[in-house]
């Protein structure tokens, strides 16, 4: 078969029927995984915030509030029992870590206690301010169970009462910044 | 046979022709990551060679470049979705998932000049068979490359491999950093070339 030439005609043609297929292929494609990425989305968010809430029944990543703080938004997902609330998972962040920005999942109960935090996005240097991830190092064990009422979110050096990791002061104090930033705005969002 | 073999030594995009590097030193952290990365390029790499060889002699000569990058266009974006469908679930750590890790280098795939490199050289000129055969050697000569440069990386990075942990402790941080994956790759070529230079 002959090389097609490029007059005008066959070029608009082609490139039509190329465009056409591949629109229609994608569109086909897209329909076959549009349930299947939402419920992975879903599932993923529901997971993370199943690691600092208390258990619960219902679906959180679907009943959330939001909180203005620091010149963004805090969003707060309600963990529900049957008819109780059994806890919060603030999605809290801070601008001051050593890599830019730091996005931390928190889990309040009820009255403010923190029950569990997790690092969702970070950019800290490896083996330094990466200690504050679970898997690496229990340093961010030390909120579990406190209340930020008590015991003052800023590191020991600040005259806080946060051991800071070490030879990593500044992801330690940017962790308490948004500490500090989601118990203020869950606080804030309780009077509303 | 020819076809196939000739990607993983004489002809390895990353070792020999140096196409394709930033998706090597970008997503080679570990060698899951480098592995994952490699299929979904071979992947792509197969289907737009069997595209382009099936129908490459309809396309005008004008507008051969456009047709081919809208064809690699739309196999990148049915990996990418359904990588976000199937490859996103994180682990029992909350470790960050495939999806997650590969991040900007799945859509990036479209931008590889190897994907485009074998359909302009190679696709456009031959038949059916040997451009498909051709698409799995250059493509699983990539993924060999991404999985040998993530396992090495890995190992000396974070003593293990394929996330299972066989040293304890931190490793050499600098080779998961970015630096870590220029250093790590420039002693491999070194040593791919003393070793092609032999059977040469």
């Amino acid at each position: 078969m002959a090389k097609k030439e490029s007059t005008f005609g066959s070029m608009v043609v082609t490139l039509f029927l190329v465009t056409l297929a591949s629109s229609a292929a994608l569109g086909f494609v897209y329909e076959l995984t549009r349930v299947p990425i939402a419920n992975a989305k879903a599932a993923k968010k529901n997971l993370a915030i199943k690691r600092v809430t208390p258990e619960f029944d219902n679906q959180p990543g679907e009943e959330c509030y939001k909180v203005p703080a620091g010149g963004d938004t805090i969003y707060f997902y309600i963990a529900r029992k049957g008819d109780d609330t059994v806890g919060y998972a603030a999605e809290t962040f801070s601008n001051q870590a050593f890599g830019g920005s730091l996005k931390l999942l928190v889990g309040f109960l009820p009255d403010g206690t923190i029950k569990e935090t997790a690092v969702l996005e970070h950019r800290e240097t490896p083996g330094l301010g990466d200690k504050m991830v679970k898997s690496k190092s229990d340093w961010s064990r030390q909120f579990e169970g406190k209340n930020p009422d008590e015991f003052l979110l800023k590191v020991k050096k600040d005259g806080g009462d946060v051991d800071a990791i070490t030879a990593s002061t500044i992801t330690s104090r940017a962790y308490c910044d948004a500490l500090q930033r989601a118990y203020e705005s869950f606080k804030e969002g309780d009077k509303q | 046979m020819k076809n196939f073999t000739k990607g993983f030594i004489k002809e390895n995009p990353v070792f020999v022709l140096f196409l394709g590097l930033c998706p090597t030193l970008g997503t080679t952290g570990s060698a899951l990551d480098g592995l994952a990365m490699g299929l979904a390029t071979t992947f792509v790499l197969v289907m737009s060679n069997l595209f382009i060889s099936l129908f490459g002699k309809l396309i005008p000569d004008k507008v051969r470049i456009p047709s081919y990058i809208v064809i690699i266009a739309s196999f990148v974006t049915m990996v990418d979705l359904l990588m976000s469908a199937y490859t996103n679930t994180p682990g029992p750590n909350g470790e960050p998932s495939l999806y997650d890790n590969l991040g900007i280098f799945i859509p990036l795939i479209v931008v590889n000049c190897i994907v485009l490199g074998r359909a302009e050289a190679f696709a456009s000129k031959n038949t059916v068979i040997s451009s498909l055969i051709d698409g799995f050697g250059i493509g699983l000569g990539f993924a060999f490359a991404l999985v040998i440069l993530g396992s090495v990386r890995e190992l000396l990075g974070n003593g293990s491999l394929f996330g299972l942990k066989f040293i304890e402790g931190d490793g050499i941080l600098i080779f998961v950093m970015a630096p870590g994956a220029f250093l790590a790759l420039g002693y491999l070529i070194m040593i791919m070339n003393k070793f092609r230079d032999k059977t040469a």
